[in-house]
């Protein structure tokens, strides 16, 4: 048995597992619509914190946390991983503790139900679908596009005379496929029990793997010291946030002395590159997103109480920590080992690859995977939860719609939407990073529409309208200034586009909720104390 | 006890920025961690601390009785 293959059988038997696990919660399974999307709001502290810690973490966390360290550099971590930990938490305590109690109090399934209610507007949830759903979508192509480039990157040569095309390894199609198929599978028959049961399982899987994926690499690389001492001496900037004249003269004397080599270079320098104080700073509104996240917003539903949110606010950026440290300094290695032109999305597939043994990396895979489908499983089911509860349960059923009904229709959703984001992915390979970011930038720039509704009376309808449609122009029209994504480098104004787009919502919010008609008391009754 | 609390998390963020390494690799914290990525590891790791303060004296009052936030 060759190593890819080794790998084949270590992913196969853990997909066996996790559709084990998928099946056995569908015998706790209550048989009703609340239960499948909401399991019952009876999810305690464990698994509360496990489902939005595995659903935070996608292959955005992994797989494009090492490869944006390669390409620029420990940097990453303070722009996104601490980041999140102080502002993720304050989404879960600020904004999920009390979404929590008003889902409770009102019986709601959906971000969409909440806002209709809070804003008085039954029609700002056709406005909001689109919006939500469009960008759910992109999200959903992060996790199907790293399953599929990671399981092609570690069974290289594993089947050569079955895949002669892609040099013996798993075609990205079928990859991505079977990864999408084992989630839908575990969703449709447990749904948001399974997702919290399997995303508890997956978490713990995808922590302990990286840290020993971590140790390996550090072993094989002569130890941790002796790794980063290797990055110091070839790629210093890429330890740092600023790109010093030093730096440049490392990098031209390291490319000279490979060039000389010829073809024998083992590993060429790779192009240092900085980050500005201002870009490093404004990331902070990136992790504003999880407020706005709708399957977020599904998992702090799922709570039994309140106090259920005590351990995930307290834990969530230990476990960030603890997640992207090592991935970081992977990365960084990493470029000690591989040639600078190596795609981002391929730098922690290869690593494990060359630096551990078949069936650690086989495992190593696994964790990857882990990850990934951790948070596919919940954006599955919650794009189904608001086609089923709000297009078809509300606007076309008039809320008529009888329990079983729900149920099924959120299953077939589930099923269309897994099959529509497959297809999707099998054309657009485009890097997990920057892909991750403007997706988080559209849900960031609804963020004031969220707080707004939770802690500012004043907000009105027209308000909100403007919010939504504000975000919506800003992100398509910055996003098309970026060239669809393709430009990684893309500022205005040397601020993220994200910040245009939260000051945009937020202005947009504020001054048409104070030129028009405050909300009913009646409606504030049932939203703040009185 | 609340505001401070509060104070502190505004303090923690405006103290991400990092106005000490940000341009340096040295000291190697454990050896191996570059001083800039341990700082950020740090501030993670005091992130923990300061929301559990939250929740142990900012706790929203209300939303543990009948499950309706009181919108303090």
């Amino acid at each position: 048995m060759n190593p890819g293959q080794t790998a084949v059988v270590i992913i196969a038997g853990y997909l066996g597992l996790l559709l084990v696990l998928g099946l056995l919660s569908n015998r706790f399974f209550r048989g009703t619509a609340t239960d499948y999307f909401l399991a019952s709001r009876g999810i305690g502290s464990f698994l509360l914190l496990m489902s939005l810690f595995g659903t935070t973490m996608t292959a955005f966390a992994l797989v494009g946390s090492t490869g944006e360290s390669f390409k620029r550099g420990i940097g990453v971590y303070g722009q996104m991983a601490s980041w999140s930990g102080i502002i993720h938490s304050a989404c879960f305590f600020l904004v999920g503790i009390k979404l929590w109690s008003l889902g409770k109090r009102h019986g709601y399934v959906t971000q969409i139900q909440f806002f209709r209610d809070r804003f008085e507007s039954d029609k700002l949830g056709l406005l909001l679908f689109p919006v939500l759903v469009g960008l759910v979508v992109p999200y959903l192509l992060i996790g199907v596009i790293g399953a599929g480039t990671v399981v092609s990157g570690i069974t290289r040569g594993a089947f050569p005379a079955l895949f002669p095309a892609t040099g013996g390894a798993v075609p990205y199609a079928l990859g991505s496929g079977v990864i999408c198929l084992v989630v839908l599978l575990y969703v449709f028959f447990g749904g948001v029990r399974g997702t919290a049961w399997a995303n508890a399982f997956q978490t713990i899987v995808f922590i302990v793997l990286g840290l020993v994926t971590f140790l390996l690499i550090a072993e094989n690389l002569g130890g941790v010291r002796a790794a980063t001492q290797a990055v110091i001496e070839q790629n210093p900037s890429r330890l740092k946030r600023q790109v010093a004249p030093a730096d440049e003269a490392v990098y031209a004397e390291r490319l000279a002395a490979a060039a000389a080599e010829g073809d024998v270079a083992a590993v060429k320098p790779a192009k240092p590159v900085g980050i500005s104080q201002l870009e490093f700073f404004t990331y902070l509104f990136i992790p504003l997103s999880v407020g706005m996240f709708p399957h977020i917003f599904q998992h702090w539903l799922t709570a039994k109480t309140a106090r259920s949110f005590r351990l995930a606010v307290v834990a969530h950026p230990l476990l960030i920590m603890l997640v992207w440290v090592p991935c970081v300094l992977v990365g960084v290695w990493a470029t000690q080992v591989l040639g600078p032109d190596t795609p981002a999305n391929q730098v922690l597939p290869r690593m494990v690859a060359r630096m551990t043994s078949p069936v650690l990396g086989g495992l190593l895979t696994a964790g990857i995977l882990a990850a990934i489908m951790s948070s596919l499983d919940s954006q599955f089911l919650c794009v189904g939860s608001i086609f089923t509860n709000d297009i078809v349960g509300h606007y076309l059923g008039h809320d008529r719609l009888s329990d079983r009904s729900r149920l099924y229709t959120g299953r077939i959703f589930v099923v269309v939407i897994v099959l529509v984001t497959y297809l999707i992915s099998l054309n657009n390979k485009l890097p997990v990073f920057p892909l991750g970011v403007w997706t988080f930038t559209g849900f960031a720039s609804l963020f004031p529409l969220v707080f707004a509704a939770l802690y500012w009376k004043r907000a009105t309808k027209a308000g909100a309208y403007a919010a939504v449609l504000t975000t919506a122009v800003t992100w398509f029209w910055l996003f098309r200034d970026a060239e669809w994504g393709r430009n990684r480098e893309y500022h205005f104004h040397g601020v993220m586009p994200v910040v245009v787009t939260v000051l945009a919502t937020s202005v947009a919010l504020i001054i048409v909720s104070l030129a028009t008609r405050p909300p009913k008391a009646e409606t504030l009754s049932r939203f703040f104390a009185r | 006890m609340r505001k401070l609390v509060y104070a502190a998390i505004i303090l923690l963020a405006l103290a991400h920025q990092d106005f000490w390494w940000w341009n340096d690799i040295h000291p190697l914290v454990f050896g191996f961690i570059p001083v800039g990525l341990a700082y950020q590891a740090l501030v993670s790791i005091l992130a923990a601390l300061l929301w559990w303060a939250a929740t142990r004296y900012c706790w929203p009052r209300g939303v543990d009785d009948d499950g309706f936030a009181t919108g303090e």
